[in-house]
This record gives C-alpha cells, sequence and structure tokens, in this order.
C-alpha cells in the first residue's frame, strides 16, 4: 500500500523530517505517536502533498506509484484521504455540495459513472448514521460554525463516504470528549477493512483504545525512534517521552 | 456542483468565447456627433417629430455636460467625436417568419447558443434579438398578444405605440439625468420595449441578447419596462460581444416603471469583451438602468457582471409610491485589469418603503472592484428600511476591493442596516478542496460560487448556469 524510505522533509529553512521509513501494508492500522514538535503532522502533510512542506530527500511509494510526483487531488483520487487536525471552513459552500463534488471527482477517476443528487443523499444519511451525526449539518457550510467536535466528526464522515484506500487521522482525537471519541472511534472501526489502511497519529494513547492499532512508530525529532506492537503505545502513557532523550539515536538503527 | 465544475472544466481553455465576428454588410453612418446626425438618425428611423425634438434636446444638454470624473476607475479620455452613432445591419426588410432572417445572424445566434427556432421551440422564452442595435426577429408575439402584452423593438413601439412611450420615455431617467444618459437619449439607435396590461401576469420570461458587431461603433440601447397596476413579470438581459482590440463605448439606458401593485423582476448577465491580460481593448460599460416603483409595487434588479474593461453602473429604485419595496442582488467579477465601480441608489420616498441589498464583489489579477451605494430616506418616508451586504471577495494579493456606502436619512422613524465583509481565498481553503480530490479551479470554483449563491438563487434557473459558467471563465487562471 504505501512504502516510505529516508524521507526527508522541512518548512522553509527548517529540516523537520529527518528521514522517515515506513511500510502499511492493506488492511493495517499504523498508530504514530510523538510528543509536539516530533514531525507528525509535517509526516502527514508531506503524504497529502500540502503546499508549503518541501520534501527534499527519500522515496514515498502509494500502490505502486511514485506518491511525491502526483498532484495533491490526484493522490486524494488515488484513495489517499487526510483527515484534517484542524479542519478548515469554508463559508458558503454547502457541506454535501463539496463532498459530492468530491466523491465525483474520485469515481470519475476510477472510471465508475458519477452518483446524481438522490444517490449521493442516500449514500450520505447512510453513513452520516454511523457517525450519529445531524442531518443539518449536510446542509450547512463546509465545518462554519462547526464545535470542534462537529469537525472532527465531519472529517471521518467525509472518509465513510469517500471510502479510501489509505486515511492518515492527523490528531483527531484532539479536541473531542469521551464520548465524542468513542463515535469518531466507532466510525473509524466500522470502515476498517483488509483492504483498506490507516495511520493515526496521536499525542495520546487513549485513542488507541478504542482504534486498536496493529503497528506503534514513535516519531521523535524527525525519526521513528521507536516501534513495536500496541503495547508500545501503553508503555509511553507510562513513561511519557521524556526517557526518548536518555536513548537518543540508538533506535534509529 | 458536479454540472457547474464541469461546464468550468469545459471551458477552461478558452480564452473568450464569444470573440468572433460576423461577416455582415452594415449600414453605418461616418463617425462624428452633431445636430445633423441625429437628424438623420431620426430620419433613418422615420422617427416623430416629436421624438426628433426630445433627441435634440437632449443632446443640447449632453453638450453642457463633462464627463463624470468621481467614479474609481481609470481610462484614457474617450473622443466622442470618433465614433459612429448609427450601425444596422443592412438588409432589414420585415420579416415574415424566422428563416427569413439573414443566415449569418443566425449562426451567430447558435455560436451564442440561442437558436431562436430552438428557443421558440422548447424554452418558452420569447426572445427579442437585438443584432447591432436593430431588431432582427422577435417571436412568441402571438402569445403574448393574446394577453395584450406588447413586448417589440424600441423602434416598432414607437411606431405602433406612440402614446405609451411618449407617456414613460424619460420619466424615470430624464434625457439630463447623467453624460451618458444624456448621450444615450440623443443617439439611441434601437433597444426593447414591454408593456404589461393591468393585471396580467406575464406566462413567460421575458429576454433580450445584445451584441456589438460592427467595428467602431457605439452601442446605445434604450429599454423601456412598462407594468400596469398589478401586472407581473420577469426580464431577461445577457450580452456577449465579439473580441475588439480598440475600445468600443457602451452606452444603455434602462427605464423600469412599476405601477400601484405591480412587479418587475429585471436580471441581467453582462458579458462584453473585458480586453485582455494587459488591459488592451474591451468594453467600456457605462450604464443608466432606474426602477419607479409605486404605491406596493416592486423593483428588483439581479446583476451578474463579468465583462467589459470598465463598469460604471448603479441600477438603482425610486420607491415612489408608499409600502413600494426595491431590491438590487449584484455579483460583480473583476480580473486581469478590469474595473468595475458598481452599485445601486434606493431612494424611498413613500412611507413603509423597504429596500434590501446584497453586493458580492470579487476581485482577482490586477482587478479593482469598488461598491458605490446610496441609500436616501426622504422625509416623508416614515417608518421606511433599508438592508444592505456588501461582500468581497479577494483572489491573489495584486487585486483591490472598495466600498463607498452613502446613507442619508432625514426621519427618525426608518431604520437602516448595513453590513460588510471582505475575505480572501486562502491557501488552506483551497488545499482542504483538493486533499478531497478537487482541482485548484474546481475549488475556486466552488468557493466563488458559494459566495455568490445569495445572489444567484435569485436568478431564474437558466440563467444561474450561465452565471455560474461565466464566473468560470472569468477567473480562469487567477490562482496559482
Amino acid at each position: 500500500m504505501l512504502e516510505i524510505r529516508d524521507l526527508q522533509a522541512g518548512a522553509g529553512e527548517r529540516r523537520i523530517l529527518n528521514g522517515i521509513d515506513l511500510v502499511v501494508n492493506p488492511g493495517e492500522v499504523h498508530a504514530v505517536m510523538g510528543p509536539n514538535g516530533s514531525g507528525k503532522s509535517t509526516l502527514a502533510g508531506a503524504l497529502a502533498g500540502r503546499d508549503g512542506i518541501e520534501v527534499t530527500g527519500g522515496s514515498a511509494t502509494f500502490k505502486g506509484q511514485d506518491l511525491l510526483d502526483l498532484d495533491p487531488e490526484v493522490r486524494a483520487r488515488e484513495g489517499l484521504f487526510l483527515a484534517f487536525q484542524y479542519p478548515v471552513e469554508i463559508p458558503g459552500v454547502n457541506n454535501a455540495y463539496l463532498l459530492k463534488a468530491a466523491l465525483n471527482e474520485v469515481r470519475k477517476h476510477r472510471g465508475e459513472p458519477e452518483l446524481d443528487a438522490m444517490d449521493f443523499m442516500t449514500l450520505a444519511r447512510k453513513r452520516m448514521s454511523l457517525l450519529d451525526m445531524d442531518d443539518a449539518l449536510l446542509n450547512r457550510p463546509v465545518n462554519d460554525g462547526f464545535s470542534g467536535g462537529e469537525k472532527k466528526r465531519n472529517e471521518i464522515f467525509q472518509l465513510a463516504v469517500l471510502e479510501p484506500s489509505l486515511a492518515i487521522l492527523d490528531e483527531t482525537d484532539s479536541g473531542l470528549d469521551i464520548d465524542a471519541l468513542k463515535t469518531v472511534a466507532a466510525g473509524v472501526n466500522a470502515m476498517r477493512s483488509p483492504e483498506r489502511s490507516l495511520i493515526v497519529v496521536t499525542h495520546y494513547q487513549r485513542l488507541l483504545h478504542y482504534i486498536v492499532p496493529d503497528f506503534v512508530h514513535v516519531l521523535y525529532r524527525g525519526r521513528i525512534v521507536k516501534s513495536g506492537g500496541k503495547e508500545l503505545a501503553l508503555e509511553l502513557e507510562e513513561k511519557g517521552y521524556g526517557w526518548l532523550d536518555a536513548e537518543p539515536a540508538a533506535a534509529t538503527a | 456542483m458536479s454540472t457547474a465544475i464541469q461546464t468550468v472544466e469545459e471551458l477552461a481553455n478558452q480564452e473568450y468565447k464569444y470573440g468572433f465576428v460576423t461577416d455582415v454588410e452594415t449600414d453605418a453612418i461616418p463617425v462624428g456627433l452633431n445636430e445633423g446626425v441625429i437628424e438623420l438618425i431620426s430620419a433613418k428611423k422615420d422617427e416623430p417629430k416629436w421624438l426628433l425634438d426630445w433627441r435634440l434636446n437632449a443632446f443640447r444638454a449632453w453638450s453642457k455636460m463633462t464627463e463624470p470624473a468621481w467614479h474609481n476607475v481609470r481610462y484614457p479620455p474617450v473622443d466622442y467625436q470618433a465614433i459612429s452613432y448609427y450601425a444596422a445591419p443592412k438588409k432589414k426588410a420585415q420579416l415574415d417568419s424566422l428563416d427569413e432572417v439573414d443566415p449569418e445572424i443566425r449562426a451567430t445566434f447558435d455560436k451564442l447558443g440561442i437558436s431562436l427556432d430552438e428557443q421558440k421551440r422548447l424554452s418558452g422564452v420569447a426572445v427579442d434579438a437585438v443584432f447591432d442595435s436593430v431588431s432582427v426577429a422577435t417571436t412568441f408575439k402571438d402569445t403574448l398578444a393574446n394577453l395584450g402584452i406588447i413586448f417589440c423593438s424600441f423602434s416598432e413601439a414607437v411606431r405602433d405605440h406612440p402614446e405609451l412611450v411618449r407617456r414613460y420615455l424619460g420619466s424615470v431617467v430624464p434625457h439630463t439625468d447623467n453624460f451618458f444618459a444624456a448621450l444615450n437619449s440623443a443617439v439611441f439607435s434601437d433597444g426593447s420595449f414591454a408593456y404589461i396590461p393591468k393585471g396580467v401576469k406575464c406566462p413567460m420570461e421575458l429576454s433580450t441578447y445584445f451584441r456589438i458587431n460592427a467595428a467602431n461603433t457605439g452601442q446605445f440601447e434604450r429599454t423601456l419596462l412598462v407594468a400596469d397596476e398589478g401586472a407581473e413579470v420577469s426580464y431577461l438581459e445577457g450580452c456577449t460581444a465579439p473580441r475588439r482590440d480598440e475600445n468600443q463605448l457602451h452606452a444603455a439606458v434602462v427605464e423600469l416603471v412599476a405601477l400601484d401593485d405591480a412587479t418587475i423582476k429585471y436580471s441581467t448577465v453582462q458579458n462584453w469583451y473585458p480586453g485582455d491580460k494587459d488591459g488592451r481593448g474591451g468594453i467600456y460599460n457605462f450604464v443608466t438602468k432606474r426602477g419607479k416603483a409605486f404605491a406596493n409595487a416592486k423593483v428588483t434588479w439581479t446583476q451578474v457582471e463579468t465583462g467589459s474593461a470598465i463598469t460604471w453602473k448603479y441600477p438603482s429604485c425610486i420607491l415612489q409610491g408608499d409600502h413600494a419595496v426595491g431590491e438590487f442582488y449584484s455579483v460583480a467579477v473583476t480580473n486581469n485589469r478590469q474595473q468595475a465601480d458598481t452599485g445601486t441608489k434606493m431612494v424611498h420616498l413613500g412611507r413603509n418603503t423597504r429596500s434590501t441589498i446584497v453586493s458580492k464583489g470579487i476581485s482577482a489579477g490586477h482587478g479593482q472592484n469598488t461598491y458605490r451605494g446610496l441609500v436616501r430616506i426622504g422625509k416623508g418616508a416614515r417608518g421606511a428600511r433599508n438592508f444592505s451586504q456588501c461582500d468581497s471577495l479577494l483572489i491573489g494579493d495584486r487585486c483591490g476591493a472598495h466600498t463607498f456606502p452613502y446613507l442619508e436619512v432625514k426621519n427618525t422613524s426608518s431604520q437602516v442596516e448595513h453590513e460588510a465583509s471582505t475575505s480572501k481565498i486562502g491557501e488552506d481553503q483551497i488545499f482542504y478542496c483538493r486533499q478531497r480530490g478537487l482541482s485548484t479551479e474546481d475549488a475556486v470554483n466552488l468557493i466563488v460560487n458559494g459566495f455568490c449563491k445569495e445572489v444567484f438563487r435569485e436568478l431564474p434557473m437558466e440563467f444561474a448556469v450561465e452565471a455560474q459558467k461565466l464566473l468560470g471563465v472569468s477567473l480562469e487562471g487567477s490562482v496559482g
């Protein structure tokens, strides 16, 4: 699905990622954890092709293609989805409108017929029920005036409609209370399948109670310094990230 | 949305789609303006003496006026003596059917997508097609005639309904109103006329397509719409012009008269040639549009202005009668080197009159977009209310948006509200859309259409679709 080799990236003069290696196979759920400023969001942004993040070295292959060579919209149409840490507000643009346009771009790319408004609404309603979302959100402007929790649900709702092959969740748990967290996690879990991979980027272990990962990676100073199974997340919770300073270069080997 | 996106994609690689020139013999008067030229125009059109006198009065008034300079647009001085003030297709014999229309002209209409016979058969829209100032063909006349509705070219109206024309011509925009209106009054070549009798609801949208064709020919249209007591009408005006390198002057006048309890809805999509990327060429669009609403009457202006190098236009409402309503919904786009100074005047005279202004200005490239609006509430307009909303959207960092709202309130029982906002299409908004699979261009169109939707929903359906297309074409290449 995704193979990242020695990925280096930065923003402006600043180097943030110092050589990331990560292989994600179909159906796997990988958690990427790390303290503030470790490069988690930069990694997500580099994979999605965000402006301002410059890849300076290494490679990323997505479904056999050179991911870094593709425009952001082509990455999306190929099935790479990013659930934003800070979903963007677009006043005036109807939520359903954007999502229908997005879905039809994906379908066109796959050579499938476009959905008309009726079929789209049927699908959208079905997916909304997964997330216990208020129907009214469909007809409101994209993220405009949404609460923090509504924005995050909306991201996962989009994921559920677009059915990507690889979804990157960038701190989807931040700003969610425990009930919302459970709902969002249930929505994500409902989308798990042998063909779909997930990269869950988070500070905290608590999300991983609900979305149980197959692998956990610790990102620190732009490198993955430790990888392990789900128990690694628990260890991090217990010890915090401070101990990483004690054994800096050791884990990169 | 997907339709809008598709159409934008289809149109994306075209420059100015309507930039073609039809090869038809044109009967033009030599350049220059004096009383002799006005007499010649009037004679060519076989006009009655009262109309010639009216034109001459306007000309004399115009000769003493100076061109306005208060607007926020810049252009080199216009040499009014270097313009030819009349052009008409040479074959202008009366036609019995559409088949007799000059094939060249028919082809032009086909390119514009307004094949007359198709419109006649399918769309239920009566088209008074104005081609270089003279009406070529008018459809649906019979259906309308059965209801007593008159819809014809201005010249025909002068010939067949002189009493109506004489009564209302200049009653809303006097021949001395302003520099451009006075010029139009002196030299107007043709235009449209409609009269809806008492209590009649016009069963179809009345529609006119304008087109400038001959080089070096100014376009001076005159439109007069009268809705008698309790009548209702919706009128569509759409403009496209072929591309030209030299500037062309367009000074139209539109007068609307809504008598007691009448409703007039006037919608415009304006797409005159805007000039090239560097500001060469393009139409100077200096237009005077005004409606007068008597008791309980309603006048609504909806405009989508995407074209012209320079737009100078303030569709206005005089709310003369008690409980009269005026509305103005506008989208104005300036890209590249386009400049627009546009807005409205709402003049409240009657009691409990109400007005609404929704203006959306979009600037891209080096475009300069100015909203200029006046809300004047007279002493006697007790209980009057106005709501104004002026929003500006900036694309890129070399364009400008300006807002000049003027409020004059002369009594204490009236309410005036004004809201304004300026926003910019953010990189993060575009990236968000791209991450969901939309191209940059589609993302911009999605955001722009969202910004404009309060205005678009006031447009008749088929016009709304056209307006979205035009926006896509107009803003092409404005991002990234």
